[in-house]
């Protein structure tokens, strides 16, 4: 072969080679927008629905973007006569989600420092042990703690919802807090206490201040979840005293199932707390989910 | 890493007093001390509620009032007996398979769709946090409104796209009812299996990559040998996770369609929501619930069978 053919083969497979690299940008953002479109389109639908004026949601055919919005619905939630329960579901599910968070961070902290420090031939065990109570249904144990609660008199009420959460919270919280434990370096506490400082003293000089992230990480999980949790909360919780949003949506749906756009107002006030905290929180979520998946 | 006990002992200064048998015994008692109140409230809220399902299996026992009477096995063999119960399964394991193996499936592509830098990736990596975060009861609601059978997103989409020729009830046809709450779950619970896996992907050194394909490894063998053994730890805990969650599933499918149309969305758990207070009978309840249980844990045993011989969990 010539040069100037070797020059013009290598031109040719530098062209095949960049139109290549051009198809593979365009089908990389055909797929990264499809994705979005997946991921984003029901939430922004929900979203519209809860501004778009109720006619406009019962047109047919549907008009996607409505003429004007109305911010109606929301005012309803926080200041009308028929957002009253939904304001005492805010504030049950908040005070749920604080009171079972703390009690089970103070125990998961204790238990996940245990495990973390001590060396014991129980190890293992204890930590399958929370491993499965915090992967037990709730169907395993919700028959018996209603009829516990009731005879208690601690049905509806937010401590005892709270109790209860403390039944997956606790587990998990250890589970993630024993990872964050084990990644801080022994030797920093040891050093403390060369130093003169008492094993307390190493705890809350030393490992306290470094395990910072899991505790963010931990409360972070605890408030998500006991936010989301629901079949305790529809079977504890019966009035305004303790019902929790989650129950509250599920009902606000029943009763007001004219008003589509009122539903969907409801739907995005439950699901402002826990969107905001999970994307502030972002790389401890993330921390979080795989704190659990490679260590044991 | 010396253990903290040995090592205060070992390497402790020798002006520091030598142990006494009290400080010996206080230091054996500290750990349990520590875990006692996560150990109360694993054997206090779940352990023994759980002894007591088993129990109330026994008996035939109404969910207000004392009378109970004890009927032995007859509410366990009852379970195997009803077609009702055996639906129930059925109906688990389609919504489990389902939406596990459509979250795998999604998951993974689209965690490996995003493992390459592009302009916006980082954009959609955050954006996965969005259904993930999501409450489910919100979820629930916001896909039941987009399957409205008058009014719904759904319809209106596929009837002005010209898919549809009119519109339909998705949630209130028997065998594609339970199929649309599985897309409603996927749309949620796919992106935790993107993010684990998204984690898993980057912790694969690009220099493994690099000398496969230097070696002359294809696509495909750099997949087979390198991305899939790297993700497998991931996989395995993300099909866990879920399996668990699916399996035991009920708030979706009370808020989207009650069990029904015709009991073909009926679960496990939402029967024994259905028995206990409902129709009121405890022990049928507790009976099913045990077996509920049952059903997960032989689930959960084979898992752990698998990351325990792929060393993950040991």
């Amino acid at each position: 072969m010539s040069r100037a053919g070797m020059r013009a083969a290598a031109g040719r497979a530098r062209g095949a080679r960049r139109r290549r690299a051009g198809l593979e940008a365009v089908a990389t953002y055909a797929g990264a927008l499809l994705l979005a479109a997946f991921i984003l389109a029901p939430f922004v639908w929900l979203l519209i629905s809860s501004i778009a004026p109720l006619a406009d949601l019962l047109q047919r055919p549907l008009h996607w973007i409505p003429p004007h919005a109305t911010w109606e619905r929301y005012r309803t939630i926080f200041f009308g006569a028929d957002g009253r329960e939904f304001r005492f579901a805010l504030r049950n599910s908040a005070l749920v989600a604080s009171v079972a968070t703390s009690i089970s961070l103070v125990a998961g902290m204790l238990g996940a420092y245990a495990l973390s420090r001590f060396p014991s031939r129980s190890r293992t065990g204890l930590l399958y042990l929370m491993l499965a109570t915090y992967m037990t249904p709730p169907v395993a144990i919700l028959l018996p703690i209603y009829l516990i609660l009731s005879r208690l008199g601690m049905l509806n009420t937010v401590i005892g919802l709270a109790l209860v959460y403390t039944s997956f919270l606790t587990p998990f919280l250890t589970w993630i807090l024993k990872g964050f434990f084990d990644s801080i370096p022994v030797e920093l506490e040891e050093s403390a206490m060369i130093d003169g400082a008492t094993r307390v003293g190493a705890l809350g000089r030393v490992t306290l201040p470094l395990s910072l992230p899991g505790v963010i990480t931990a409360v972070l999980f605890g408030v998500i979840l006991a936010w989301d949790e629901f079949l305790y909360a529809l079977i504890f919780t019966s009035s305004v005293a303790a019902k929790t949003l989650p129950v509250a949506i599920s009902e606000f749906t029943s009763r007001h199932a004219v008003d589509y756009g009122l539903m969907a107002a409801g739907g995005i006030v439950a699901a402002l707390p826990p969107l905001i905290l999970a994307f502030a929180l972002q790389r401890y979520l993330i921390a979080g989910l795989t704190a659990g998946s490679v260590k044991g | 890493m010396g253990p903290l006990a040995d090592v205060s002992e070992s390497t402790a200064p020798p002006r520091r007093n030598p142990p006494r048998s009290g400080r010996g015994l206080r230091r054996a008692a500290l750990p349990w001390l520590m875990l006692l109140p996560a150990l109360a409230v694993v054997g206090g809220v779940v352990g023994y509620p759980f002894f007591r399902t088993f129990y109330l299996g026994f008996f035939n026992a109404p969910l207000l009032g004392k009378a109970r009477t004890f009927l032995g096995l007859a509410n366990y063999l009852h379970a195997f007996q009803t077609q009702e119960f055996r639906a129930a399964v059925v109906h688990t394991l389609h919504f489990t398979v389902g939406s596990i193996g459509l979250e795998l499936v999604l998951g993974v592509a689209v965690a490996l769709f995003l493992n390459r830098p592009f302009l916006g990736q980082r954009f959609l990596r955050a954006l996965l946090i969005l259904p993930l975060a999501l409450p489910t009861v919100v979820n629930a609601v916001m896909w039941r409104w987009i399957y409205n059978p008058e009014y719904g997103a759904l319809n209106a989409l596929l009837t002005q796209l010209h898919v549809l020729p009119g519109y339909r009830t998705w949630l209130g046809t028997p065998g594609l009812a339970m199929n649309m709450i599985i897309v409603g779950d996927v749309w949620k619970n796919f992106t935790l299996v993107a993010l684990l896996v998204l984690a898993a992907l980057q912790t694969i050194p690009v220099e493994l990559h690099d000398a496969a394909r230097v070696d002359g490894a294809s696509g495909f063998q750099r997949m087979r040998f390198i991305t899939l053994p790297g993700i497998r730890p991931a996989l395995l805990v993300a099909l866990v996770l879920r399996t668990v969650e699916a399996l035991k599933v009920f708030d979706i499918i009370y808020v989207m369609t009650g069990g029904g149309p015709a009991s073909s969305t009926k679960t496990l758990s939402f029967m024994v929501y259905q028995e206990a207070f409902s129709f009121l009978k405890l022990g049928t309840a507790a009976a099913d619930a045990f077996l509920t249980v049952a059903l997960i844990m032989v689930f959960v045993g084979i898992y752990i069978r698998l990351l325990q011989s792929r060393g993950v969990a040991g």
